[in-house]
């Protein structure tokens, strides 16, 4: 990489503080659409490292994919489940809350050890290919990744008609459940849920 | 600081950082929604050690970001289902409240 060495620094501290600052608003914030719209800016920042380590085709996959159709996602997700409801209190919330949390601290603790104490067996600069890593990952896709490559597609298929499936609101003529007709007209019309007394 | 680049470490740290950040949502989370949002961090996580590693220790080869963007497939893939799924439990429970959906608690 051509940029000067502080650059380099001002960008990964900004871009690091974005993603660790973003990511504890994703989880912490009261407000579900906040979260999203933050997450957003966490993937944007993760793609921004990517670019720092010489990966540009993986940084525009990650916008691609990430910002482009997951965050989509659940932002109509959101839209499709909002309502504003009052969750029960747990009777046991703040041990639970301490529980956790020091759960996650002793398990940050223990990375961040083995990532400072580790001696990793660095290569050499020379040797890297830089900015050819998307002719690489080319060669990569087709050669010995090639079994793996055509699986994905496989995958992406299974989970197209598994999310269709699971998501569709099926038209039936008679209700499974009662054995009523059902009304073909109003295929929005709320139906009597079926498992919600049932605590 | 007199270094020629920034070290791995900082990397690794930054993604321990995210990837328990993560797991504190998933595990304190009552809405479902964000629990998917927390696996999308987690997974953001494991993508930038992936290609830290790949950069600073396997940098001819980068099979690194070639898992990367298998990782980014099969989380696209975890995305469509999972949100497919809280639909349609949102449209038999009327509520996405994860505290409520205890079915299959013993």
């Amino acid at each position: 990489m051509s940029i000067a060495i502080t650059t380099q620094f001002i960008c990964f501290t900004v871009l690091s503080l974005v993603v660790i600052i973003g990511a504890l608003g994703v989880v912490l914030l009261e407000s579900i659409v906040y979260s999203a719209f933050l997450l957003g800016g966490v993937f944007m920042s993760v793609a921004g490292l990517y670019l720092l380590l010489n990966a540009s085709f993986v940084a525009a996959a990650q916008v691609l994919v990430y910002v482009g159709a997951v965050n989509v996602l659940i932002i109509f997700a959101i839209m499709l489940v909002n309502k504003k409801e009052d969750l029960k209190p747990i009777s046991d919330i703040k041990s639970r809350r301490v529980i956790s949390t020091s759960i996650c601290l002793t398990l940050l603790s223990l990375l961040i050890r083995v990532d400072l104490t580790n001696v990793w067996s660095l290569s050499s600069p020379q040797n890297s290919i830089g900015e050819e890593s998307t002719i690489r990952i080319g060669e990569h896709l087709f050669s010995d990744y090639l079994l793996p490559f055509e699986v994905a597609s496989v995958l992406l298929l299974m989970a197209m008609i598994g999310a269709i499936v699971l998501a569709r609101r099926d038209v039936m003529s008679k209700d499974i459940s009662t054995g009523l007709p059902v009304d073909q007209e109003l295929i929005e019309k709320s139906s009597e849920p079926l498992l919600t007394n049932k605590n | 600081m007199n270094l020629e680049s920034i070290p791995l470490q900082a990397f690794l740290i930054v993604s321990s950082a995210l990837f328990c950040i993560g797991i504190w949502g998933l595990l304190n989370s009552r809405n479902a929604v964000r629990v998917l949002m927390s696996i999308e961090l987690m997974l953001n996580a494991v993508n930038i050690n992936l290609m830290a590693f790949s950069s600073y220790i396997d940098n001819n080869l980068i099979q690194g970001q070639v898992f990367t963007i298998f990782v980014i497939t099969v989380a696209a893939a975890e995305a469509a289902v999972g949100l497919a799924i809280l639909l349609s439990l949102y449209r038999n429970r009327v509520t996405v409240d994860m505290e409520s959906f205890n079915l299959l608690k013993w």
